[in-house]
């Protein structure tokens, strides 16, 4: 059987054979300078990518600072309630507006020459007025520069710097149906808990998107934190492991499985005791009032790791993680992420969630460090690419319905990958 | 010899002499990777934390997300995972140097001292050093056994840590 959306193909980065089951990817692909220049122009120049969740400009003049895919944003809420995403540059001679990470301000005052620009953008403000004509900036061109597109999802607020790219909401196509799944916990909207945790790995990109949906690297790579879990009174109920992956169009892709830790939602362990176990089942009567059993179920107790093409994961596990991350270089990468999670979640709630983040997730936890570890690791193996050419992502190719620990989940992404940097451009 | 006196002789009052001392050999057993002997340093409820970057002074594990938030359980657990070969992050072992210097007694209530340090704590592994530097903020709480950390908040001054990639060591 030919795997759904496999192309037969042997191409520059991939080969994908549908009737021999097996699926490589080129080495080059993670090294190679070019490489890194044209996934500029076509994938992060193209794609939409996350830059906030509402929450973050809650208030009016709230503003965040943030580096997206190598350019410095403004995210606020202006005083009228608008959010938007500016570029931090002044339209004069291009220092930034805007040096703090966060807050709340009604304008921003680039400090060089003290122009000052209103929250919405507008410049409102110059030393010296009466030396420019009376009709400069009649045009807007002096005002803060938008970014191209900003359009959002359930809260969740994405950029895009082709003017002409198609809307946010086509998009996100089949991906929505698991957004809603994660966002449909909570009642009164989903909140980034305070604290971001901003690391860096030295590898490529790439190999975090296959990283974040990998189920089959757990039993070695994470031996200690399953150890940790065996050790932990109460901090398992007797859910098996047992679930699948999904190409969703478009690159993006999921693993959906039960899986035996404790959900903040409705997946009680013992060690959340008594008053525990009446919040869960609080939050399960309330969701299969409004959604029904079967869906109350799945969002309760169903855990997913989403890829959001190209480089957003949302991870639906122990707790709920939002993690973004940016190439640097072929082997460097930013990675921004935040614990996120209802509004209305009563504090004893918020603390079990915050306690399981940590236990696996973040670069100080029981597990990311050691993903680390192995992706460096993998880059580092890759300087052998001249003896050793290709990767393998075979696994569960050929069957009928790929579980969590196949690959096919990191093919959906490659053959995405592929296609945005393989196509024909007149343009180029 | 008066109650009073008797009862000061049975836990007797802490300089910062008597701090460094401890606090030295705090950083030499972690240095040494003597993990087992670094975490009976600790009460049965202790905790060790080391919030995000972004963390303020109000910042708590309950209302924020940290890098590290362990009760004295998980801690043990970090030990019991560090000193295995599948702590991938840190096999082979990476070596470290902790430095602790301008220790201060911040206040006493009973035999519980409020101890700050800053550090530097150096990380090398596959040719790479990292630095981490910033403060601890300890609650150290004095027995018939000694000193024993009942508190340790270890706060980065950092933007972020992106210059060392993970806290896979105690820092």
């Amino acid at each position: 059987m030919i795997e759904k959306q496999s192309s037969n193909s042997r191409g520059l980065y991939i080969i994908d054979d549908g009737d021999r089951g097996l699926f490589k990817v080129a080495r080059t692909a993670f090294v190679e300078p070019q490489v890194f220049a044209q996934e500029q122009k076509r994938i992060f120049e193209r794609c939409w990518l996350y830059l906030g969740h509402e929450s973050e400009v809650a208030k009016p003049n709230d503003f965040v600072t943030r580096a997206i895919a190598g350019r410095n944003l403004i995210f606020n809420r202006d005083g009228k309630g608008v959010i938007n995403a500016f570029y931090n540059t002044c339209t004069h001679r291009g220092a930034f507006v805007c040096r703090e990470a966060r807050g709340s301000s009604k304008m921003f005052q680039c400090f060089y020459h003290g122009w000052v620009f209103s929250n919405e953008g507008r410049l409102i403000d110059q030393p010296g007025k009466d030396a420019y004509p009376d009709k400069f900036n009649e045009d807007g061109s002096s005002n803060l520069a938008r970014v191209e597109r900003l359009e959002n999802y359930r809260g969740l607020y994405f950029i895009n710097y082709d003017r002409n790219a198609i809307s946010l909401d086509a998009y996100l196509g089949g991906v929505k149906e698991y957004i809603d799944l994660v966002m449909d916990q909570a009642e009164t909207g989903m909140e980034v808990v305070g604290g971001t945790q901003q690391y860096a790995i030295d590898a490529n990109w790439k190999l975090l998107c296959e990283n974040s949906i990998d189920g089959y690297h757990a039993a070695t790579t994470h031996a200690t934190y399953m150890d940790y879990l065996a050790n932990t009174a109460g901090s398992m109920t007797n859910v098996g492991m047992g679930g699948g992956g999904k190409q969703l169009g478009g690159g993006h892709a999921v693993i959906e499985y039960s899986a035996p830790w404790g959900r903040p939602v409705a997946q009680h362990v013992p060690a959340w005791g008594e008053d525990g176990k009446k919040d869960v089942a609080a939050i399960m009567d309330r969701l299969t009032q409004k959604y029904g059993e079967e869906r109350a179920r799945r969002i309760g107790l169903m855990n997913r790791n989403i890829l959001i093409f190209p480089n957003l994961v949302l991870n639906d596990i122990m707790a709920v993680t939002l993690r973004a991350f940016y190439p640097l270089s072929p082997d460097r990468m930013h990675v921004n992420a935040w614990a996120i999670g209802p509004r209305e979640e009563s504090g004893a709630m918020r603390e079990r969630r915050l306690f399981n983040f940590l236990e696996f997730l973040g670069p100080g936890g029981f597990a990311t460090p050691d993903d680390v570890e192995a992706l460096e690791m993998c880059q580092r193996g890759y300087k052998n690419l001249r003896g050793v050419a290709w990767n393998d992502i075979s696994k569960g190719m050929l069957r009928e319905k790929p579980g969590t620990s196949d690959e096919l989940q990191m093919r959906a992404f490659w053959r995405q990958w592929n296609n945005l940097m393989t196509a024909q451009e007149a343009a180029e | 010899m008066s109650q009073t006196m008797q009862k000061e002789a049975a836990s007797p009052a802490m300089t910062r002499h008597d701090f460094e001392d401890f606090l030295y050999l705090e950083a030499a057993l972690l240095d040494e990777w003597r993990l087992n002997e670094w975490l009976a340093l600790f009460t049965d409820d202790a905790r060790y934390m080391v919030p995000s970057t972004d963390c303020t002074d109000a910042s708590t594990p309950a209302n924020s997300l940290f890098y590290i938030a362990d009760d004295r359980f998980r801690l043990g657990e970090r030990v019991v995972r560090l000193n295995k070969k599948m702590a991938h992050a840190e096999w082979p072992r990476s070596k470290t140097r902790h430095t602790v210097h301008n220790v201060r007694i911040r206040s006493v209530e009973g035999n519980a001292y409020a101890v700050t340090c800053n550090f530097v704590t150096y990380r090398t592994k596959n040719d790479i050093t990292n630095t981490y530097i910033g403060h601890h903020e300890y609650k150290i709480v004095v027995g018939p056994d000694g000193p024993k950390i009942a508190e340790k908040r270890s706060i980065l001054d950092l933007d972020s840590i992106r210059a060392l990639g993970k806290i896979s060591i105690i820092i």
